[in-house]
């Protein structure tokens, strides 16, 4: 089961965050802080596994963002991997060659495709067309929704 | 209302959205607190509009601000506010930002239960999707327990996307709600082969998890599991299930053969590396590994060649995992490991250490220790060479220094060690110092002159900084050389390094050591001095004690000041004595007389503790938790275990001492090392109970070697391999005697073949300090998963029912089977259920309830039956022979408060034909029989059948009862005919009625926040009952008080639970059921028959609760298991009562 996924930037700026199981929020700050430091300091082509109290810390750079995804410690590391190569991958489908401004400034879609992705430290959906196909009719509903609101907005 | 909207827009416009609020705080770089304290400000104004729109804008910035680390609990409310919407737009940022804030000491959450409800029951399939993602990630206990259902009937849904979220928030309720697992599981196993992959692959993920914690449940969906695994194509689910499969094979042996071949296919086949691995793995810790030996090594090569430092990190890990089981397919790998301490990645770098630990044997430690010396040498980071140093010393100590053939090379070892600038470990050098010149007398010799020069060149080591870890050796150096000072060269010069000026610069507690042992040094030279002619040099001696120890009196340390004028003092008395010419050297020597033996980390246990001490009674109040946290001190003489210390073992009884010295006994006979006690010391071990027992062997060697100056420990590989190859030939030579070959004794490595490990003796034996056996480890697993004790193939019981949300409680009853058709039959239509099916429902709860009765009461008529017969046979008085009733089950009526209905069966033992029976209960003035219209009040009430031998027939009564609130017992007959074949016989049979108060309860649920309500009203009475020797598990008890006296469990944490009950008449009846240990006992004596009696509040009325029948019950099962343990539980019940 996963644990938690971080993504931050290379000044260890946090840009999202998702807890898979209830946590203090002291503690969460405190394993933020740990895990920045932690990844941060490696070296560039080493090794992205890490053990790290009893969770091994998986974690992977792409361009100026780190993901950096907890695992028990039973857990296959490489599939994890995969894990977060998949979420990269939906995000550049989604956004379209996706930076870390769409990050910043759509977090809470990036939240939204992690919730169609994962589930409470589970995998939920392998397929990457179906996943998509959530988001967009979500989406879709939203925008219904928002049209709505709109009409009024511009009635007024 | 449209102004207010159009108000509310354009309000909106002046707002800030999301990303102005991002844009503003990347523009306020340097004053980014102040820029958001003003955002927060405003926040709060927008969330007091109410404008839903205002509200969920306001609130995803503040999930945004959360994320930045700002605290947002305050908007806990508005957050359930948004999520409450009726648009998915606000619905979806509200349940995020509730997923992103909330935990499980959010109050607000108790608020939403029903939200979340409605949600899971929208028609939207993205309303209920959103509120599943929510909850996975705040879902508490409640809701987990009053959600339950409702998830469960979502497994079902029409869309795959629901079924799989609802799959797998399954787990999670689960682990908040493990009762729900049970009737839970079939369901779950049924998504198994869901249509759809996406359930499928939920369901595999969720029981593979589960099958983590508990396997042997899950062993019955293994033919399951393998139809999948050779069937399915998703890498993703192949790896799960066969992590599953590896937590199975353990239990079920036969399935790993039948595993080989799939899994020998998917590592030829398969192009993804992590299924590779997951294969490898699962070879590995099945340890069929030979079977598919070539395949897997093969794989392994391929880890070992990948040019990806995730793979080769990944490979060395695998191959610490068969070095457990296969070491010596590992150890052909050494120096592919070796290579890889050159790796440039730390981790790496630290895999392959942690591999060399277990690798290391004797014949390669030198060779491997030797590498890792280089290593120290060119690391770069203090990180890393602290951790090669450390494996250093953990390679070598291992098993009590098992591999190690020569100390003197050890302990060059050591001190080249200490030559490492800046390490923090100085102090575990210095207690590996210690260790083994304490345990291996014959290297003490050396050891001391390896000390003295050190200390000689104490100014090396401690250089300009004052805080190098490093001088903490000086500690162990300073102490060796004065307890074994006899075997220094020339203590003098070393007494001269001791009292040093530039000493007064170490830490407090080396000074300390320093001057303790200065004074052993001293006595010692006064010996040799005294036995000279010339007293002149022994009183110089003291005179250089004299001069250089108020240095230390000055001292800020009190420790070294009060040794340090201590011993000043003595020096000067020592040298009035000299003065006149008195010699004193020995008496001065026996000051310091007797030798230290080494102890056993664990030898404290032996002792047993007095009388009257009760070492886990707090003498102060415990500190505070942060204070814990303060650095531990460091232990410098035994090495600390610390996953051991936290066991206690104070309750250890005599039979375990006795099989845990048996299992010693058996692992000291294996073990070559251990040097067998003599039997009288073996005796007095058993006997006596003090320190003496302490198994302590010690060996005298013959041969110190001795070697002068400060060697490289390099030379002792030579010189090793020299005295190997002696010993090799002498034995050789010996053969060869035998043999009368001519085959010459050269020694040479390559042609005297590989040397076994048992041929390389130890040139020194070490002291072997017998340890305890480990102790039992306690499952981490097992012991912090709560549902590890279920067993999914039982068979429901009726109190593991989901809890439903109904109108009525007596909906709540209904038996887990129907629950999961009436659900399927109503999750399309959930609103329109008729009042038929809920008829049926009724009836279906009193068909189950009428089982019950006939269990609960079969036995005991079984009993009378039978004694009927024996009496038709000796034709003996029936009165007396009766035990008081319990022949059957007594409910109430829920739809009259006054009427309660007696279940009796009615069995024919006997060969004979009972006809006729009549039934009649003499009346009290509380109680009535209910007779038909028209029949006097004493007259009998025909039973409706006849009893042909052999059958069984239940009959139900209904009494009238004014009131429930006291217990009572009505006497009544049965009449009968015995008809055999030729004659036939009246009979009568007295029995008795006992209505006991609990005979009133009806089981109805209650949840934990009502029931906290009631107890807090003030409306309720208490009473408690104490009950000793009971001896039944908890649960056991539970479930008779359950059964029994139809109380349902509220909640119940550890062997405390709270249970409520309802009277027909309304009566709330909480009873609190708590576990009492032997220590908190009281001196009352047990009371088994008492009433536990309190007034109502609003009506004179007594309530009194009989709990004899409970109590008698309990006693009789105690009865029985008393004999063989002597451990009591103390059973407290608190009764509260109210009436409304």
């Amino acid at each position: 089961m996963m644990r938690f996924l971080l993504l931050f930037s290379r000044q260890g700026k946090l840009r999202l965050q998702k807890w898979f199981t209830p946590i203090p929020e002291r503690e969460k700050k405190k394993i933020i802080r740990e895990m920045t430091s932690l990844v941060l300091a490696r070296q560039p082509r080493s090794c992205n596994f890490l053990h790290w109290k009893d969770l091994k810390i998986i974690y992977k750079r792409y361009a100026s963002l780190y993901f950096c995804l907890a695992i028990e410690n039973q857990e296959n590391e490489l599939l994890a991997l995969e894990v977060i190569h998949r979420y990269v991958e939906l995000l550049d489908k989604y956004f379209g060659n996706v930076c870390e401004l769409d990050i910043i400034f759509n977090f809470e879609k990036a939240y939204f495709i992690l919730d169609e992705f994962l589930m409470g430290g589970e995998i939920q959906e392998t397929s990457k067309q179906i996943v998509n196909r959530c988001i967009e009719s979500s989406d879709m509903l939203q925008e219904d929704d928002s049209s709505e609101w709109y009409e009024v907005e511009l009635f007024g | 209302m449209a102004l207010k909207i159009v108000k509310g827009s354009i309000d909106r416009m002046f707002d800030k959205n999301l990303q102005d609020l991002v844009r503003g705080i990347r523009n306020h770089k340097e004053d980014e607190a102040k820029y958001i304290s003003t955002c927060i400000d405003e926040i709060k104004q927008e969330l007091k509009q109410d404008n839903i729109a205002v509200k969920a804008n306001a609130v995803c910035k503040l999930t945004y601000l959360q994320m930045l680390g700002y605290d947002v609990s305050w908007a806990a409310f508005n957050i359930v506010e948004v999520m409450s919407s009726s648009k998915f737009t606000y619905k979806r940022i509200g349940y995020l930002a509730a997923s992103q804030c909330f935990h499980e000491s959010t109050d607000v959450i108790m608020l939403t239960t029903n939200q979340i409800r409605k949600d899971l029951s929208s028609p939207n399939q993205y309303d209920t999707g959103v509120a599943l993602t929510g909850l996975s990630c705040f879902v508490t206990p409640d809701l987990a327990r009053d959600l339950a259902n409702d998830i469960m009937t979502l497994m079902s849904h029409t869309k795959p996307y629901i079924r799989k979220k609802a799959v797998l928030i399954m787990y999670k309720v689960f682990l908040k709600y493990p009762e729900s697992l049970r009737p839970a599981f079939p369901r779950l196993k049924e998504k198994l082969e869901d249509p759809d992959p996406g359930v499928q692959s939920a369901a595999v993920n969720v029981i593979c998890e589960l099958a983590r914690r508990n396997p042997k449940n899950y062993l019955s969906l293994a033919p399951l599991f393998f139809k999948l695994m050779t069937s399915s194509t998703n890498n993703w689910v192949l790896i799960k299930i066969i992590k599953l499969f590896g937590a199975l094979t353990p239990l079920e042996p036969r399935l790993g053969k039948k595993l080989i071949e799939p899994l020998t296919n998917l590592i030829h086949s398969t192009s993804a590396m992590s299924l590779l691995y997951e294969c490898v793995n699962t070879v590995i810790a099945g340890q069929y590994w030979f079977s598919v030996g070539s395949a897997s090594l093969s794989s392994l090569c391929v880890f070992g060649v990948v040019d990806s430092p995730e793979v080769k990190y990944l490979g060395l890990l695998a191959m610490s995992k068969i070095l457990k089981t296969h070491p010596k397919s590992v150890q052909s790998h050494k120096d592919l490991i070796l290579q890889c301490l050159d790796d440039k990645d730390e981790s790496i770098r630290l895999r392959a250490l942690d591999l060399l630990y277990g690798m290391v044997s004797k014949k390669n430690l030198m060779e491997i220790v030797k590498k890792l010396m280089l290593h120290v040498d060119k690391a770069e980071g203090t990180t890393y060479r602290d951790e090669l140093l450390t494996k250093i010393i953990d390679i070598c100590s291992q098993s009590n220094y098992q591999y190690i053939t020569n100390f003197e090379w050890y302990i060059s070892i050591l001190v080249e060690l200490t030559r490492l600038e800046g390490t923090r470990h100085g102090h575990l050098i210095a207690s590996q110092m210690l260790d083994v010149a304490i345990r291996v007398k014959a290297i003490r010799v050396f050891a001391v002159a390896q000390m003295a020069t050190l200390l000689d060149n104490a100014h090396l080591l401690t250089g300009n900084m004052q805080r190098n870890g490093i001088c903490e050796v000086l500690y162990a150096a300073a102490w060796i050389c004065g307890e074994f000072s006899e075997h220094l060269e020339n203590p003098m010069q070393t007494l001269e390094a001791m009292l040093r000026p530039k000493v007064a610069t170490l830490p407090g507690h080396i000074q300390a050591v320093y001057v303790q042992n200065a004074a052993k040094l001293f006595a010692t030279v006064l010996k040799a001095q005294e036995g000279n002619t010339d007293s002149t040099t022994a009183q110089e001696t003291s005179q250089l004690m004299i001069d250089r120890l108020p240095l230390f009196v000055q001292s800020a340390n009190l420790e070294v000041q009060e040794r340090a004028s201590c011993i000043l003092q003595l020096v000067k008395y020592i040298q009035k004595l000299q003065q006149k010419d008195v010699e004193v050297a020995e008496e001065v020597n026996a000051l310091f007389a007797g030798e230290l033996n080494p102890v056993a980390p664990k030898a404290q246990k032996k002792v047993p503790v007095p009388e009257g001490l009760d070492l886990d009674a707090w003498i102060n109040e415990p500190p505070s938790e942060s204070e814990s946290e303060d650095e531990q001190p460091k232990a410098i003489f035994a090495k600390e275990e610390p996953k051991h210390s936290r066991t206690r073992h104070t309750e250890v009884d005599e039979k375990e001492l006795a099989r845990r010295r048996e299992a010693r006994k058996q692992e000291q006979a294996n073990n070559p090392f251990y040097i067998k006690a003599s039997p009288s010391s073996q005796k007095v071990y058993q006997d006596a109970p003090g320190v003496e027992h302490i198994p302590v062997v010690q060996i005298d060697l013959s041969v110190p070697l001795k070697v002068p100056g400060l060697p490289m420990s390099d030379q002792y590989v030579k010189l090793e391999e020299e005295r190997r190859q002696k010993e090799r030939a002498e034995k050789k030579k010996k053969e060869k005697k035998k043999r009368k070959e001519k085959r010459s004794g050269r020694g040479k490595k390559h042609d005297s073949g590989p040397e076994s490990e048992e041929d390389i003796t130890p040139a020194h034996q070490v002291d072997i300090v017998t340890e305890e056996m480990p102790e039992v480890q306690t499952n981490l697993l097992s012991s912090n998963c709560v549902f590890v004790h279920l067993y999914l193939s039982r068979p429901l019981a009726d109190s593991e029912k989901l809890p439903v949300r109904s109108h009525r409680a007596a909906e709540a009853a209904k038996s887990p089977v129907e629950d999961g058709e009436t659900e399927n039959a109503t999750s399309l239509e959930p609103k329109k259920k008729s009042s038929k099916e809920k008829r049926e429902k009724k009836k279906d709860k009193d068909r189950d309830r009428k089982v019950r009765v006939q269990r609960c009461s079969k036995g005991r008529l079984e009993q009378q039956v039978q004694r009927i017969v024996l009496k038709n046979k000796n034709k003996l008085l029936f009165k007396n022979l009766f035990p008081p009733t319990q022949v059957y089950d007594i409910q109430g009526n829920l739809q009259d408060g006054s009427q309660v209905v007696v279940s009796v069966i009615f069995e024919n033992k006997c060969d004979s034909f009972l006809k006729s029976m009549e039934f009649n209960v003499l009346d009290s003035l509380n109680s009535k029989l209910q007779r038909p219209e028209g029949s006097g009040p004493h007259d009998g009430l025909t039973v409706p059948f006849q009893l042909p031998p052999g059958v069984s027939n239940e009959a139900r009564f209904v009494f009238t009862v004014q009131s429930i609130v006291m217990p009572q017992k009505l006497k009544g007959t049965l009449t009968f005919i015995v008809k055999n074949e030729d004659s036939s016989t009246h009979e009568k049979l007295d029995f008795k009625l006992h209505f006991t108060c609990t005979s009133y309860l009806i089981t109805t649920p209650c949840y934990s926040d009502a029931f906290a309500k009631l107890l807090e009203s003030g409306d309720l009475k208490g009473s408690s009952v104490r009950l000793e020797g009971v001896n039944m598990p908890f649960h056991h008890l539970l479930a008779r008080i359950c059964f029994h006296h139809h109380f349902s469990v509220v909640e119940r944490i550890d062997s405390c639970a709270s249970m409520y009950s309802r009277s027909i008449q309304g009566h709330h009846v909480c009873l609190l059921v708590k576990t009492v240990s032997k220590q908190q006992r009281s001196t009352r004596e047990p009371i088994w028959d008492t009433l536990a009696m309190c007034k109502t509040a609003d009506s004179d009325a007594s309530v009194f609760l009989c709990c004899k029948k409970q109590n008698q019950d309990l006693k009789d099962k105690s009865v029985c298991q008393k004999t063989h343990k002597k451990l009591y539980i103390h059973i407290i019940f608190h009764f509260y009562f109210a009436t409304f």
